[in-house]
């Protein structure tokens, strides 16, 4: 796997490691002290790097082809994972994915997007980037759970819906704008975990949850900043600039009180270890479900509709 | 004198006639689609329509006065105004672009709400307006949707809102995302006490607009050949490397999609929308008694 850019002077002193590890084992030459020096000067490196990302370097790690994903994420976290598939009116959409399963004592939906890992399976998936049915897909298994008495899980990892001819012409922009609307109507918990990218209405589109967690390193934006670069500076290689401005990092949007809880991913980033990562989502699910199970049905559907009616910054003048 | 100058005083005498043929820009208007040039009284009554059924982007007031009983809209929370909360700041920060879009269109954001007659008919209305800001949504379009919204909810008369909106405002990241899910939570509500909404999508409703509250009508109505998309036909071209066909995502093709209900002429709006929410809402009786 290539390093990421900023990586680099690190993923280049590991080389220097093994080569040495492999010079010593050769010549029969302890070179254990340098080895290890190196090797603390490299687990300190890491600590630098990692604690002093821009977030142009996030959304490189948020976008990273090992990130942990829908699919994997439902396998490691759930007993008896069953897949579901199809919107039963077009076809179904490999872009968002979908099933049930159980979570600890919980019988849960589980709905996200999938970008694919190797080449192949990204253009089967389209790069996670979904037409309407995936969408309507994606509300047909919320209804479903509904019905069933069964919480909901969303997790997000989306460039953002596709912007396509066929995509347009079977109502892309009817399809999120519905989603958004029936998800406030949901009487289960729902729960989103941006664990990648979070792109746009794309992402919202499943994401309309009662309380929204962040990896670490996900990013969430109104527009991703190479698309918000070119339109509004007319220059695309702004787009680290834009990153800065649109604050669209885990930080930033717990700081904007959109999202409720960073997860913490391991040094490196969770693309290194699926399974700390996976723990920790399935220890902080289990604990907002104990939470939101408590409440009634159209407590949860208050709670839901109450966060999302309290989104905005303006001013007023308060009422003589 | 120098052969330059010569070739200077030549460049003038050009110039003087030109402005000198120039017509009045407040007397004519050209027609982007036939190129006609209109007399702009004629326009002006005709509803800013060209005879050649091209459909004038017009102001909120326009649409008002256009749409409902004279004299009968009253607006609601005119006192909103936008925040530069982000420091954002492009080729020009958030803050000019507000100040400048303010002085220009005489409203503090995009859009206008507040209660109107139609045909006698009370009704809640929000109409956007394309010139403040590409109409895009930022808090103050999401806060005062939701209010118009609420509004509907408590006096059960049916909601009108016409869309003109290039989508969200990428000045305010990822709040103005949150917009749409907000607007589009409270039209949920609305439909818990079954009070009709019919949107009205004019030139061009775009983006988070038209994935959001835009899309959402029971009756969604368009004006002919307005610019109805998620994704801009730019972006699309980009993305498919081809050119897209003439008409593409205009209202006639939406219609033939089964995304509206109707295109309806701008001569032929009022009619069309007094007889519908007549028609629909199940409060007025019990209102009127």
């Amino acid at each position: 796997m290539k390093p990421l850019e900023f990586e680099k002077p690190l993923d280049d002193l590991y080389t220097k490691i093994d080569e040495l590890k492999q010079l010593s084992q050769e010549s029969n030459i302890d070179l254990s002290t340098d080895i290890t020096a190196i090797e603390k000067r490299a687990e300190k490196m890491k600590e630098d790097i990692y604690s002093s990302l821009t977030p142009a370097q996030i959304i490189q790690i948020a976008r990273h082809p090992n990130r942990p994903n829908t699919l994997s994420l439902a396998q490691l976290l759930c007993e008896e994972f069953t897949e579901l598939k199809g919107d039963r009116c077009f076809r179904d959409d490999p872009s968002i994915v979908g099933g049930v399963g159980k979570l600890g004592p919980h019988r849960v939906m589980i709905i996200g997007h999938q970008k694919g890992a190797d080449t192949k399976e990204k253009i089967k998936r389209n790069f996670g980037m979904p037409h309407p049915e995936g969408y309507r897909k994606g509300l047909r298994l919320m209804k479903m759970a509904d019905k069933f008495d069964m919480p909901i899980i969303t997790f997000i990892d989306t460039p953002g819906a596709y912007p396509g001819k066929e995509a347009e012409e079977r109502g892309q922009a009817e399809a999120i704008a519905r989603n958004l609307k029936e998800m406030i109507g949901i009487n289960v918990p729902i729960l989103t975990v941006v664990i990648g990218e979070g792109g746009s209405g794309g992402a919202l589109g499943i994401a309309v949850a009662n309380r929204i967690l962040m990896l670490e390193y996900a990013v969430y934006s109104v527009i991703s900043p190479e698309g918000c670069a070119s339109i509004l500076f007319r220059d695309a290689s702004r787009a680290e600039y834009a990153a800065e401005k649109l604050k669209m990092t885990a930080n930033d949007i717990v700081e904007l009180g959109i999202a409720d809880k960073i997860l913490k991913e391991p040094l490196g980033g969770a693309h290194n270890e699926w399974g700390a990562i996976a723990t920790s989502i399935k220890n902080a699910l289990l604990e907002e479900l104990d939470d939101l199970l408590k409440l009634s049905k159209e407590e949860i559907k208050n709670q839901r509709y109450n966060k999302f009616r309290s989104f905005g910054k303006f001013k007023e003048p308060k009422p003589a | 004198m120098s052969i330059l100058d010569w070739f200077n005083k030549n460049k003038l005498k050009k110039t003087d006639q030109a402005s000198r043929l120039d017509i009045p820009g407040d007397l004519w208007m050209k027609c982007p689609s036939c190129n006609d040039t209109l007399y702009l009284k004629d326009l002006e009554q005709n509803k800013k329509v060209c005879h050649c059924n091209y459909h004038f982007r017009i102001s909120p007031e326009e649409r008002i006065a256009m749409h409902f009983d004279n004299g009968s809209f009253e607006e609601i929370e005119p006192q909103i105004e936008a925040i530069d909360f982000l420091k954002f700041k492009d080729t020009q920060s958030y803050e000019i672009r507000l100040k400048k879009a303010k002085e220009k269109t005489k409203h503090a954001d995009a859009i206008l709400i507040g209660t109107a007659k139609l045909n006698h008919l009370p009704v809640n209305i929000g109409v956007m307006d394309f010139s403040f800001m590409g109409g895009s949504m930022g808090s103050v379009v999401g806060e005062k949707i939701t209010r118009i919204i609420e509004n509907a909810i408590d006096n059960k008369f049916p909601l009108i809102i016409f869309t003109s909106s290039g989508g969200a405002r990428m000045q305010e990241g990822i709040m103005s995302l949150m917009q749409m899910a907000k607007t589009s939570a409270a039209l949920q509500k609305l439909a818990d006490v079954h009070v009709p909404y019919i949107s009205v999508l004019c030139d061009p409703t775009t983006g988070g607009t038209s994935a959001s509250f835009a899309m959402l009508g029971d009756i969604n109505i368009a004006e002919p050949g307005a610019l109805i998309s998620f994704a801009g036909p730019r972006v699309i071209e980009q993305t498919i490397r081809q050119k897209l066909p003439k008409g593409f995502q205009r209202s006639e093709f939406l219609l033939e999609k089964g995304m509206l209900d109707m295109v309806v002429k701008r001569q032929n709006m009022k009619d069309t929308l007094s007889s519908l929410v007549k028609t629909l809402n199940p409060h007025y009786e019990r209102v009127a008694k």
